[in-house]
């Protein structure tokens, strides 16, 4: 054994230089503030401005509405071979064992609430746990930033989504309009504070700064992973500014979002640039997502291992290419070991045993 | 055994996560196949070749190979498509996977090791990818990329652990099935994967035991019980007509410990005159195809099915192991059902119908014995297991693609006095693998195993200054074929034991002589004979 410490890993070398985990992290956040520049400056002309606020949102809702096609398309087209559900509980078998229901369904149904509880509490994050190696010994401490964090980043997007209806929508619905009421309940400041807003921008930072703190994450952050978070508060930030900091004309904006969604859409008289800023990252998001990562949620629908119940040995899943492969039949195998089995004196199903001597059909093996 | 001891560490990574150098290191890694077995199952590319060659003597046009087996893989299984797509590198997985807490390598993270292969994907498959390469997460595939597959997918166990924390449920078990079938179109495959499925392909089970040797070593089973228990205890081999196939892994008769198992299963049917038969033919449970292809995986589970109609059945009932049963469980209904000539299995004993396998038709060994247990049906004295301290290691398949959980926990709780569980995170489905798994159980690959090992042992390594434990009970072949050398590594003190052994010893049998030893030989604990 030629050495027993392996302080980066077994087969792991250290990379040349260059290609260090600090780079990507440093290109997403060199791209997002170019955007926002971008947006800023749009506002300087007619013509750039109506290309921010007329023309992009008609070309980011046309890909992200196809891209989304296309990703779902893709995931559509390929069958499911094989019930291969990951069972993280007690299987349904004998009558009186008390069975996981849901962490190990045994119905459609009852996968489907497996998948809803993953999609609506993050369950599995909830599970999660951090290793640590102290003295020799292995332990595990519950871990639940990250399901905090996401979980915290997730619904507070959702909200914040439904909020923006009260551009797109006139009337505004009572529900959007309570939605914001309810967002405002703590009256901090006029206008009040949302607490979504709050949310959104902790969780994102935290999310942000875990990917940088721990050595891990940092090891196995790709460039998308720090472009989507950046983004996501680039937006968020222009939003909190809009509404608090540069305070634009709801009206005005509401006018504008009508217009757009309407296909009337009208060149806003006095663009505020931060609102063009705000603008312009949502439709790079909306263009970013289908191409992205940003696609998990489709995911965690659709995973084989999530939404079917296992019930492989009750009910017959089917393979829609269930494809011939070559076999060594019983009647093979028994030919060639026909004088063995003689010689044993165990049973010739095929073979007539008077027809079998020393010499043989001969084992192949 | 690596000497001096083995240095766990786990520290912050150096270097990038898609930079592709490997060194094969002696110890942690696995001989490649030979040409022999390759021919047998009709694979591609056999050659005499070494991970540390440098020229791997790849097909000249291997990447097309490689790249054109990937696209029919995303068109074939939804579940690679997606998870190609879906990950987002939360990291949740990160610290799951047994064999990067042992190793501290990086990327033996899942989602290090998915990323291996999702990176080529990009490059390939996906428009950001083909645009802007590096910078959308796109990897070129190149040799290097290769070996590092080579080497890495083949530091994964298939056990799971790692999607049970996943919010996605992606399963590197997924990737490394079908990124080791990517390798094998290129005839980069291992041995101790090959040769078992060669020899069960062709001769019925993992050592090429020949009919007549399998019978021998049944007859010898016989005459260690009759020596026992004073009693005849018939194996019948290919009976046509018998009412119940018994498929267990080869290992069961021709390894130890797990031959004290066999002992155990052989004591049970014929105590309460089960009418069942084995099969020379389909003497493998197990499935090394599970670690090679689903193809291969195909085509050795088919003469279970094939055998039970030959002999005219109604039911097939499953001994002890774990990706036997992941392939029983998940695959072979799918893959070579239906099974309509056979009956839906009904316990002879209980009346008991088996609903849950009414379509398969193939039920586990713990949950039959559990259904005996629980109606009466067998009489045990558990004191004689009292010189066991004993703890249960949930091996990963049955328990997480099955959920194969209190079964064993209801039988062990029977038939010993002094039953403790390992830690809450270490156990159930969070249950760590025994590091050797998924062909992974091989000499050359020793240090691996043993740091793969490190997060199951050191929970029994709990459990024995807790409780003085010195049985660790599995109901997994490799289980018992590994642990035995991890626990003199790490926990020396602690053996290893199916759970059918146990029941074995505890079993009253009628019309035996007294016992005086267990199954192992060994004096039982009072030291006086138990009736």
């Amino acid at each position: 054994m030629p050495s027993a410490r392996f302080p980066t890993g077994c087969g792991h070398r250290s990379p040349p230089l260059g290609t260090g985990e600090g780079m990507a992290a440093l290109y997403a956040t060199g791209i997002v503030l170019l955007l926002a520049a971008l947006g800023a400056l749009a506002a300087g002309s007619v013509a750039t401005t109506a290309l921010v606020t007329l023309v992009l949102p008609y070309l980011a809702w046309l890909t992200l509405i196809a891209g989304l096609c296309y990703r779902v398309w893709l995931w559509a087209r390929a069958p499911v071979p094989f019930r291969i559900p990951t069972t993280s509980g007690q299987q349904r078998s004998l009558p009186w064992l008390r069975r996981a229901q849901f962490d190990n369904p045994d119905s459609g149904a009852a996968a489907a609430v497996r998948v809803a509880l993953e999609v609506l509490l993050f369950r599995s994050l909830l599970h999660n746990s951090r290793a640590r190696l102290a003295g020799g010994w292995l332990s595990f401490v519950p871990n639940l930033g990250l399901w905090l964090g996401g979980l915290a980043m997730h619904w507070a997007l959702l909200i914040i989504v439904l909020r923006h209806l009260r551009f797109a929508l006139e009337p505004t619905p009572g529900w959007v309009a309570s939605l914001s009421a309810l967002d405002g309940i703590l009256q901090i400041g006029a206008p009040p504070l949302l607490i979504t807003d709050v949310l959104v921008l902790l969780a994102l930072l935290y999310l942000l700064l875990r990917r940088f703190w721990i050595p891990m994450m940092r090891y196995l952050s790709l460039f998308t992973d720090y472009f989507a978070l950046l983004l996501l508060l680039g937006i968020a930030l222009s939003g909190v500014a809009l509404r608090h900091v540069a305070r634009v004309d709801i009206v005005a904006v509401k006018q504008l979002v009508l217009g757009i969604v309407r296909f009337d859409p009208q060149l806003p008289a006095a663009p505020s640039p931060l609102l063009l800023v705000h603008l312009l990252l949502v439709c790079t998001l909306a263009v970013y997502l289908p191409f992205s990562k940003l696609m998990h949620f489709g995911a965690a629908l659709l995973s084989p291992t999530r939404n079917l119940a296992n019930n492989s040995r009750r009910v017959r899943h089917v393979n829609p290419w269930n494809a011939p492969v070559p076999t060594h039949d019983y009647a093979e195998w028994e030919h060639e070991f026909a004088d063995k089995l003689k010689a044993a004196g165990l049973p010739l199903d095929k073979v007539d045993p008077d027809k079998v001597d020393d010499a043989g059909p001969k084992a192949a093996n | 055994m690596p000497d001096p001891k083995l240095q766990i560490e786990l520290k912050a990574p150096a270097g990038a996560m898609l930079d592709s150098k490997v060194e094969f290191r002696k110890g942690t890694y696995s001989n490649p196949a030979q040409p022999k077995s390759l021919k047998t199952l009709g694979l591609p590319n056999a050659r005499k070749w070494q991970p540390t060659d440098l020229d791997w003597q790849l097909p000249p046009d291997w990447q097309r190979i490689i790249l054109d087996g990937m696209r029919e893989r995303l068109k074939k299984y939804r579940s690679f498509q997606l998870f190609m797509d879906a990950c987002v590198r939360c990291g949740a997985c990160a610290d799951k996977c047994h064999f990067y807490l042992g190793s501290g390598d990086p990327k033996n993270m899942p989602v290090a090791r998915s990323e291996l292969v999702r990176s080529v994907y990009r490059r390939y498959f996906t428009l950001p990818g083909k645009l802007f390469g590096t910078l959308a997460g796109g990897r070129e595939l190149t040799e290097d990329v290769l070996k590092e597959w080579f080497y890495y997918f083949y530091q994964c166990t298939e056990c799971r652990r790692c999607s049970v924390y996943c919010p996605f449920g992606i399963d590197t078990a997924e990737i490394t099935m079908l990124v080791r079938e990517l390798l094998n179109l290129v005839g980069v495959n291992t041995h101790w994967i090959l040769e078992p499925a060669a020899n069960s392909f062709k001769v019925g089970n993992h050592l090429g035991i020949q009919p007549h040797a399998f019978k021998d070593s049944l007859e010898f089973a016989s005459d260690e019980l009759k020596d026992l228990t004073g009693l005849n205890i018939e194996i019948p081999i290919s009976r046509k007509g018998a009412e119940v196939l018994f498929v267990m892994p080869s290992a069961d008769f021709f390894a130890t410990p797990h031959y004290y198992t066999l002992l155990g299963y052989m004591m049970l049917f014929h105590e309460i005159g089960l009418d069942f038969t084995v099969s020379p033919y389909a003497s493998e449970g197990g499935n090394f195809g599970l670690f090679n292809s689903h193809d291969t995986m195909k085509g050795l589970n088919a003469k279970i099915y094939a055998e039970a109609r030959r002999l005219g059945v109604k039911w097939i009932l499953g001994g002890e192991c774990g990706h036997m049963w992941r392939v029983l469980h998940q695959y072979m209904d799918t893959m070579n059902g239906p099974a309509d000539f056979l009956a839906a299995p009904v316990s002879p004993i209980t009346g008991t119908r088996f609903e849950n396998a009414a379509s398969t038709k193939m039920v586990h060994i713990c949950e039959f014995t559990a259904d005996l247990l629980y109606h009466g049906k067998i009489e045990l004295d558990p004191s004689r297991n009292d010189r066991y301290a004993v703890t249960y290691h949930d091996s990963c398949n049955p328990t997480r693609a099955m959920g194969l959980i209190e079964e064993p926990r209801y039988i062990l709780n029977r038939v010993c006095n002094r039953f403790h569980e390992m830690p809450a995170q270490t156990i159930r489905e969070h249950t760590f693998c025994c590091g050797s798994g998924a062909g992974l159980g091989n000499e050359e690959n020793l240090e691996m195993r043993l740091r793969g090992g490190f997060p199951r042992a050191n929970a029994v390594r709990h459990v024995r200054e807790q409780h003085d434990v010195n049985l660790l009970a599995c109901i997994c072949a490799i289980d018992k074929a590994t642990l035995p050398t991890l626990m003199d590594y790490w926990v020396p003190g602690v053996q290893v034991a199916g759970v059918h052994e146990l029941l074995g010893n505890a079993l009253v049998m009628k019309g035996a002589k007294p016992r005086v030893t267990n199954l192992r030989g060994e004096p039982l604990a009072s030291g006086a004979p138990h009736a």
